[in-house]
């Protein structure tokens, strides 16, 4: 990583330093701390009241731990927590090794051949996700959708299934979806990182008579990793935001609840309950804490590599 | 070359931070400055006296959720009085949330357009609402249909909402469809009504000729919900409240029944994947042969294929049914809409308001108003307008008369209403998926009681 | 090169085959947004897919451009509302035009300030996390690194207060402020500027280049294509953001286009061939930019994460 610094810096010297790091940091520092850290230190504290929106004030009345250990035993949050991992577990690793798997077929193919793929694979994230969940909800569709429609052409159906009314198919329709507008810049990176890597190396690995497989392993693999853990970082972060997929598609019926969906949804249209405001910052609290531990696993992988 | 690229980028920026002005107030201001109304409208130089402007939020109620028509009504009453509307349109699916988001962000439109669920129940009660009490004389009293009035009036004597409309929400059915299927048999298109008896047996028979589900109990949300909670109660007569409507009942013995009944039939599927406006398509679409969630508005207004009134996708002719029930004497679920005001602080447009309120709702431009909506009046006579006939023209509202003796009990007042819209579609959610019927049914409706004691 | 198996060939082949039929599948649903968009009301409302439209018609648009008017655009004094009573002060608006094109206007703006925001603000920071030794920077780190993957519905309620204290609720303003904050660019701009050789920002302070000289003129040419990433990023990412633009967007002249086409969605009526149309108006114009500059796209993203 960085270069160390002298290890001993003059006062002076290093007073310059101060100055000159934060004035450069304080234009992106007032958006950080105005729009990400204030409202997450407000959020710390409205999740321990029963703060509501038809309160005066900014914060209800203090009650301890009371939310979290409601929502303990509130089975919708911890269905919606149990989704919310399904999402992450099971998009980050389809998607890097999905994307591994194109780049390796199609990086070797001759300059336009490989601009077409690289640009269909990248469509559906410039389409927008809006315009993207859109039309795949009418590709759903239980009555007049092309899946049910060609399925039942081929014959692999008797029936037509319910993708987004059933809980059984449901999320992995959502995944899927989640899936298309993901993969396209790990393709994109990816593609470069293997045309980047060292032949001699590999060269050097077939002399010695290692298999193909293990060509891949020990050499390729290693000298991508920062590329995966690069992608790693951004699936993951993408996998937390598909609350227009569940909003427009399921309103988080049929078994595709998540904990970003239940907070909005107990914010803006459960006010009648008592605190719902405090209530819904908890589960925000509680996502925020698996979200840093997540992060930090990541980042150690990233330094121990 | 640098240089002047950074000045255009810093012009952008400047330019672009006017335009994107914030605001707390989603209207621009014309009464503090009087000199910019005229850039604003250059139309209407002369402005009578007390103009300004009011935001209105309305939900699709009838042709109230389309610009064409409503601005034709709002350019008239702002001709009349000089006091100008800006409207925003809501949909059924997020207009709560875009509702309550505002007043979280304190910045609530003046009017709203809805029925006493949300302005009554929800808004009024917690205090948003402006008490309307002093708009109701004895004339008015006498003229507005009682119901309505006792549904827009909280239990403390406050009215939160001046009724505009009312009808009452029923069923449609595929009438070529049925005809095909010979189930036919079982509908009476004079009263319009059917025992559950003759129901199921149409169901039945639409399933053996068509081979595929013929009728939805949609529970993707609370969209159109008033068509499964009538449909389920109606068929026993089970209850979906108390009639003092102080708590949930839909657990009674008798809604039970009515959905291990309606689980049990093949040709009625439970779907997940559709609200009530979906199922309105699919059922124009002629897929479905029946459709839940229904009344006068659907009847009149043309689908998308604009094939014409009273008529599907495929010119198939739609007839509407009320709810099937034991007796034969549906109680159907009404529609009570009009207009509230939120109390922003500001008396002058608290004033405006009720200018617009009284123009729409109790004058000689009633008729307009009630027209847009495309449903039937909430009074007989408007400041000496009779309003009893003006649909005498139309033969769809002329038959769908029959039904409004059928209209119940307005519960969709009791405390903790949104709470309990979820309950009962997740429910039905998980009764479509096999869940114990009883059981479910218990759990969710005591969830919607605790929820609604707070 | 070595000479191939017959397994390997096999292989290849059967991975070609299983590429074009990905291909197909990744770009299905574009083809359908676009016919969809041209297809007559029988063709939409057909219980069976039609394939190909029995012909290809403008009724969706014209649809679509009939649905709303607003003022093609307004321009507010900025900040006006502090000393209006809450009101905002409209210095001129545009003639009424269909809503739709504003949403596409309000759309590009939003994104292309957004981004324009973020690229500074994160190349400046980037710079001096990865080369000032100042104090702190190790926590300040760590703070961004944990604050990268937070989904905004977390913060959602202190945040909508916040923007309603600060009179931005309702503008396009509430959707980029946070989208600036966010410190993904920060992160890649760090990691980015890890690579600056430190002898050369030492050989330009020996030579007396104030420290903002030194950033503009030798750190600005060396990074740019990790603003580049970034910038691409930046824009993507802010005009997906369907949830913050739902929150805080509430007037009909103020909505985006996904917002607007969301909407259209929510409406009792659901009319695919309507939504088709403004589907196809939302994707075009990013389609066509990156169709256009595809190789700085590709470039951009490459160059920004080969340090990762």
């Amino acid at each position: 990583m960085a270069k160390q610094s002298h290890p001993t810096m003059s006062r002076a010297l290093q007073r310059r330093e101060n100055i000159a790091g934060y004035l450069f940091l304080l234009p992106s520092l007032i958006f950080f701390v105005g729009f990400v850290v204030i409202p997450m230190l407000i959020c710390i504290i409205t999740s321990l009241t029963n703060a509501n929106m038809h309160d005066q004030g900014l914060f209800g009345s203090f009650i301890g731990l009371t939310n979290f250990i409601k929502l303990l035993s509130d089975e919708t949050f911890l269905e919606a927590l149990k989704n919310t991992f399904i999402i992450v577990i099971v998009s980050v690793p389809a998607v890097c090794a999905f994307s591994l798997w194109v780049s390796s077929a199609i990086y070797k193919l001759s300059g336009p051949v490989l601009s077409a793929f690289r640009c269909i694979f990248y469509l559906p994230v410039v389409t927008g996700s809006v315009a993207v969940t859109v039309v795949w909800k009418w590709m759903y569709d239980n009555y007049t959708g092309i899946f049910n429609h060609v399925l039942k052409g081929a014959g692999l159906i008797e029936q037509n299934i319910n993708w987004l009314g059933d809980s059984k198919y449901a999320l992995w329709c959502i995944i899927l979806i989640l899936f298309t507008t993901s993969v396209g810049q790990p393709i994109v990176l990816y593609v470069s990182a293997l045309g980047n890597v060292d032949q001699t190396l590999i060269e050097a690995a077939e002399v010695d008579g290692a298999s193909s497989f293990q060509v891949f392993w020990k050499v390729k693999w290693a000298q991508m990793m920062p590329t995966t853990l690069y992608i790693l970082v951004i699936t993951t972060i993408n996998s937390f935001q598909c609350f227009a997929l569940i909003q427009l598609l399921t309103k988080g019926g049929a078994g595709t609840n998540t904990v970003m969906y239940h907070i909005y949804w107990t914010a803006f249209k459960l006010t009648e309950q008592a605190g719902h405001f405090g209530y819904a910052n908890a589960m925000g609290m509680i996502l925020a804490i698996f979200i840093g531990l997540l992060s930090a696993l990541q980042f150690k992988l990233a330094k121990e590599k | 070359m640098k240089k002047l690229l950074a000045m255009v980028l810093a012009m952008t920026m400047v330019m672009a931070l006017a335009a994107c002005g914030g605001n707390n107030n989603s209207t621009p201001s014309t009464q503090d400055t009087p000199q910019q109304t005229e850039t604003q409208t250059p139309e209407a130089p002369s402005e009578p006296a007390g103009g300004g402007e009011l935001t209105l939020w309305t939900y699709p109620i009838g042709d109230w959720g389309k610009e064409e028509q409503v601005k034709a009504i709002t350019d008239a009453f702002t001709a009349d009085t000089g006091i100008s509307v800006k409207v925003e349109y809501l949909a059924y699916a997020d207009g709560d949330d875009k509702v309550n988001s505002a007043i979280t962000a304190n910045s609530a439109p003046d009017l709203i357009m809805e029925g006493p669920e949300r302005l009554v129940t929800n808004w009024g009660d917690k205090g948003y609402l402006v008490d309307l009490s002093d708009m109701f004389d004895e004339t008015d009293k006498t003229e507005i249909n009682a119901a309505a009035m006792t549904a827009c009036t909280h239990s403390n004597g406050e009215v939160y909402e001046y009724p505009l409309v009312v009808t009452a929400h029923c069923m449609a059915v595929n009438l070529d469809a049925f005809k095909e299927a010979g189930a036919d048999q079982y509908l009476d298109l004079a009263t319009r009504t059917w025992t559950t008896e003759d129901f199921i047996k149409a169901v039945d028979a639409l399933y053996a000729h068509f081979n595929a589900p013929v009728g939805a109990v949609f529970c993707k949300g609370q969209g159109g919900d008033q068509g499964t909670r009538a449909l389920v109660n109606n068929m026993y007569g089970g209850t979906f409240t108390t009639a003092a409507h102080d708590q949930y009942t839909w657990d009674d013995p008798l809604n039970v029944k009515a959905l291990e009944q309606l689980k049990g039939m093949p040709g009625i599927a439970f779907d997940a994947s559709l609200e009530g406006g979906d199922e309105i398509k699919v059922f124009y679409q002629g897929i479905l042969k029946m459709a839940f969630c229904w009344n006068i508005a659907q009847q009149l207004n043309p689908n998308q294929a604009d094939t014409g009134a009273g008529l599907t996708a495929s010119g198939e002719e739609i007839a509407f049914m009320a709810f099937p029930s034991e007796s034969g004497a549906p109680q159907l679920c009404g529609g009570i809409w009009g207009f509230g005001i939120f109390d922003n602080g500001d008396q002058t447009k608290i004033d405006n308001a009720k200018t617009f309120i009284k123009w729409m709702c109790d004058s000689e431009h009633t008729v307009d108003a009630v027209k847009t909506a495309n449903y039937f009046a909430a009074r007989s006579a408007a400041e000496g307008t009779d309003l009893s006939a003006i649909w005498a023209d139309n033969d769809i509202m002329n038959d769908y008369q029959v039904l409004m003796p059928y209209l119940g009990d307005y519960y969709q007042v009791t405390k903790g209403w949104a709470g309990a819209r979820t309950e009962w579609w997740t429910m039905l959610q998980k009764v479509g998926e096999g869940a114990d019927i009883a059981e479910t049914v218990a759990t969710y409706a005591a969830n919607a009681n605790a929820a609604a004691a707070g | 090169m070595k000479i191939e198996s017959g397994r390997g060939r096999a292989y290849k082949i059967v991975s070609v085959i299983v590429l074009i039929i990905l291909a197909f599948l990744f770009t299905f649903p574009l083809y359908w947004i676009v016919t969809g968009a041209f297809k007559n009301g029988a063709d939409i409302n057909a219980t069976k897919p039609i394939w190909i439209p029995t012909e290809w018609v403008m009724n969706n648009f014209d649809k679509l451009m009939k649905q709303r008017s607003v003022p093609l655009w307004e321009v507010y004094l900025p900040f006006g509302s502090f000393f209006n009573g809450g009101k905002k002060v409209l210095l001129t608006a545009g003639p009424e035009a269909p809503a739709a094109i504003r949403w596409l206007i309000n759309a590009v703006l939003m994104s292309v300030l957004a981004m324009l925001l973020t690229c500074l603000t994160a190349a400046m920071a980037g710079y001096a996390l990865a080369k000032k030794r100042f104090n702190g920077r190790a926590l300040l780190f760590s703070l961004i690194v944990c604050a990268m993957a937070l989904p905004k519905q977390v913060i959602l309620i202190p945040l909508l207060k916040e923007m309603s204290a600060l009179h931005l609720y309702d503008s396009l303003w509430a959707v980029i402020f946070p989208t600036v904050g966010w410190p993904f660019g920060v992160f890649l701009m760090k990691q980015f500027s890890e690579s600056i050789p430190g002898e050369i920002l030492e050989a330009a302070r020996i030579d007396g280049s104030s420290e903002w000289n030194t950033f503009s003129t030798v750190v600005m040419p060396m990074i740019k294509p990790g603003i580049g990433a970034l910038a691409i990023f930046t824009f993507i990412n802010c005009w997906n953001d369907y949830f913050m633009q739902l929150v805080m967007l509430a007037s009909g002249s103020n909505f985006t286009i996904p917002l607007g086409i969301a909407t259209l969605q929510a409406e009792t009526s659901v009319d695919n061939g309507l939504l088709m149309a403004g589907a196809t108006l939302a994707a075009a114009p990013i389609i066509i930019v990156f169709l256009i500059f595809q190789k700085y796209f590709t470039q951009g993203i490459t160059m920004g994460a080969v340090k990762g």
